[in-house]
């Protein structure tokens, strides 16, 4: 039996952090994503190069030093900024940047870059005369978008995505540096201290293959779902 | 001289980029590129046999491959070098043994995990870019009666390098981004130099942003080395 | 930057009758784990030891509640200005670099650095001769690493760990022929360590003082003094009437 000498519980709560994280930091990679993209093939010449700035800094630079940028650094900028608020106006209002939020805004951060790519892609790959009919239904924009172009966009897009995330879940594995107790830091805490590295170490690694099993699993349904009308039998 | 003496003036002043904080950059500019470098050189090496296999109908071939594969693209590479890092040193006599004076230092630990990371992502490229290969190519290497093993060396594998050039080129770069993680271990790479920055002045900005801007040029460096390499061998495949 | 400063500067002027520190009544600490006997978790994650114990004492003394926040050495001046906690007690020696940043507390202990190796190194003292080509373990950003990579980094080479954890377990593994620590930490760690034998090297160091300083102080937020007043009248407070040696005892008890 596995004697995890009194880690377990802790162990079991960093895989929720590390669960939570990842799941967050998705949701905000999706949206920072889909701005990216519009932004991307957007008719403004301005908005097309902060995106590809963002895109390109993002791409260039490990995810690491941007989490210890973001982390270490953010926290200074916000403090001079609140500082600045309350010797000016006694306004005593902070905010605070835990590891928590620092490790998702960090990796949605990163992530938005890939997810850009990714959206830009798959919004290319949209055939142009569905959106067209659409349009000739009298459907609204939002409608069209709803249920043509977004749906049809997935298609396109899953494989991209799904790639992203199986890369994303990794990553949170990093936050365990910046001080964040995931699953992972946890397990190295506990490896330290009672010298046995394997038996939390590889039970870690364990959690982290099933998430991506399961996501596989999950990604291949969705695939399913957005494939439907096109080929097939 | 005159180099120097500039380079002295313009330092002046400065209390956090020193001649001294520099060179821990310097040194950590060497040690990551020589751990990237190495980890992707033998990872290569690896890859080559193990694609082949991994390709192979034997399933007691392909099997074993395919889950070393999967373990390592399906885990953090932050737990494999913990693993080999912490793991090495309960290698029952492994520190009487002739391999320790290299284990012992973090480098060799490190060294090993980023291989074992980057051969196992480079297999499955090959291996994609193996069975992409055209049917024709290797119908018209059968009818010249070629053999398995020379099929594979002539037609197969050169033809699968090109194919698999922009995703290596990619497995690169992200190669030189996860090395970042080396400074856990205590390794002094750029990153490393970077955080002992930090903690010694404060300086979260001047600390992270000088490094990124370094990584950044690097990037790009392996970026355009790639472009260049991808003209030059897809030209060759152009029809003329 | 300058700008902003001056206009902070005015700004602070116009409005100097109004702005003053927060009354705390609830205190939240910074603290950096596990640095034993200082603070520490037990295996079930609570939060232990010295500084923990201390620190509890006086919030009661002062009649305020306290928590305390767990953040990475190498954070936790950056934490306490971004207000996560609102005073550090983890073991910061007071220096005159960190005091640039931070306010400190009258010291309420101080320990001697000390150099430790495995009882059969041939280290008999600290010195640049006798540590030539040798690794030397450190916690980044401590004034250990400090001291060690001023005097020996051009000789030695100095591996710099998060956390003393880090350290001790790649001493015992081999991988460290010395490691500076303060005192009590070394001892509690290596010396009372079941698994090997350890052994102090040389003297222990309390000197120079732009290294070593003045012993470990809470530290708060420059604005803070009255809070940090509050602290250093309940530290009296408890050396006076017994309660800080009861805690002494309870970490350093079979110490000379």
């Amino acid at each position: 039996m596995l004697d995890l000498q009194g880690y377990g519980p802790r162990l079991i709560e960093g895989a929720g952090v590390t669960i939570q994280l990842a799941l967050l930091s998705l949701i905000l990679a999706i949206v920072l994503g889909l701005l990216t993209a519009s932004a991307k093939m957007s008719r403004s010449w301005l908005l097309h190069k902060i995106a590809t700035l963002y895109t390109t800094v993002i791409r260039g630079v490990p995810d690491l030093v941007l989490m210890m940028l973001l982390f270490f650094g953010g926290q200074m900028a916000l403090n001079v900024a609140t500082d600045a608020l309350y010797d000016r106006f006694g306004v005593d209002w902070y905010v605070n940047l835990n590891a928590f939020a620092a490790g998702v805004l960090t990796i949605g951060f990163i992530f938005g870059a890939y997810m850009g790519e990714t959206f830009r892609g798959a919004f290319l790959a949209v055939d142009e005369g569905q959106i067209e009919a659409g349009r000739a239904y009298g459907m609204s924009d939002w409608l069209v978008f709803r249920r043509i172009r977004f749906p049809l966009m997935m298609r396109h897009a899953l494989p991209g995505l799904s790639n992203n995330w199986m890369v994303l879940l990794k990553t949170t594995a990093l936050v365990s540096v910046i001080g964040l107790s995931d699953m992972v830091r946890v397990a190295a805490e506990a490896s330290r201290a009672t010298h046995e590295p394997f038996v939390f170490l590889i039970p870690v690694a364990l959690i982290y293959l099933a998430i991506a099993s399961v996501s596989e699993w999950i990604f291949a349904r969705l695939q399913k779902r957005y494939n439907v009308g096109f080929g097939g039998h | 001289m005159e180099l120097m003496t500039w380079f002295t003036e313009l330092l002046e002043g400065n209390l956090i980029f020193t001649p001294q904080t520099l060179s821990y950059y310097w040194d950590g500019l060497v040690t990551t590129t020589q751990l990237v470098f190495l980890s992707l050189l033998a990872g290569l090496v690896l890859a080559v046999p193990l694609a082949i296999g991994r390709s192979s109908r034997h399933r007691w071939i392909s099997l074993p491959i395919y889950a070393y594969t999967y373990v390592f693209r399906g885990t953090p590479l932050l737990i494999q070098l913990y693993i080999i890092y912490y793991g090495v040193v309960f290698v029952d006599g492994i520190q009487e043994s002739i391999f320790w004076p290299l284990l012992r230092e973090a480098f060799y630990p490190a060294l090993i995990a980023f291989t074992l990371n980057t051969a196992a992502y480079t297999t499955e490229i090959f291996r994609g870019a193996i069975k992409a290969t055209a049917r024709g190519e290797i119908e018209a290497a059968r009818a010249y009666g070629m053999s398995q093993s020379l099929m594979m060396r002539r037609i197969i594998l050169p033809s699968a390098f090109r194919r698999a050039l922009p995703a290596y080129g990619n497995e690169v770069i992200f190669m030189l981004h996860a090395s970042a993680i080396a400074s856990v271990v205590t390794l002094m790479d750029l990153t490393g130099a970077a955080r002992f920055v930090y903690a010694r002045f404060y300086a979260p900005f001047e600390a992270f942003l000088f490094v990124a801007a370094i990584y950044l040029c690097l990037t790009f460096a392996i970026l355009y080395f790639f472009r260049f390499l991808e003209k030059r061998l897809l030209a060759h495949l152009k029809p003329a | 930057m300058k700008k902003l400063f001056t206009i902070s500067i005015l700004g602070a002027a116009l409005v100097a009758g109004t702005a003053q520190a927060r009354d705390y009544d609830h205190v939240r600490f910074g603290v950096d784990v596990p640095y034993e006997p200082m603070e520490y978790r037990t295996p079930d994650g609570e939060l232990t030891g010295f500084d923990i114990d201390l620190g509890n004492a006086l919030c009661e003394e002062i009649g305020i509640t306290c928590e305390w926040i767990v953040q990475e050495w190498d954070g936790i001046i950056p934490g306490l200005m971004s207000r996560n906690y609102d005073a550090i007690m983890s073991s910061m020696t007071i220096n005159d670099e960190r005091r640039q940043t931070v306010l400190f507390s009258d010291p309420y202990f101080t320990p001697p650095s000390a150099w430790f190796a495995p009882a059969d190194s041939e280290l008999e003292d600290a010195t640049e001769a006798s540590l030539d080509g040798k690794t030397i373990g450190v916690q980044r950003g401590t004034l250990q690493d400090n001291y060690a990579t001023d005097m020996f980094g051009s000789v030695a080479s100095v591996s710099r760990y998060s956390t003393a954890d880090d350290m001790v377990l790649d001493m015992q593994a081999g991988r460290l022929d010395i490691v500076f620590l303060d005192y009590p930490v070394g001892k509690s760690t290596l010396l009372d360590s079941e698994s090997r034998d350890y052994k102090v090297v040389g003297e222990m160091i309390t000197e120079p003082k732009e290294y070593f300083g003045d012993g470990f102080g809470i530290a708060f937020r420059q604005r803070d003094e009255a809070l940090a007043e509050r602290f250093n009248e309940a530290l009296a407070t408890l050396q006076d009437d017994g309660t800080y040696d009861e805690i002494y005892e309870r970490y350093f008890g079979d110490d000379e």
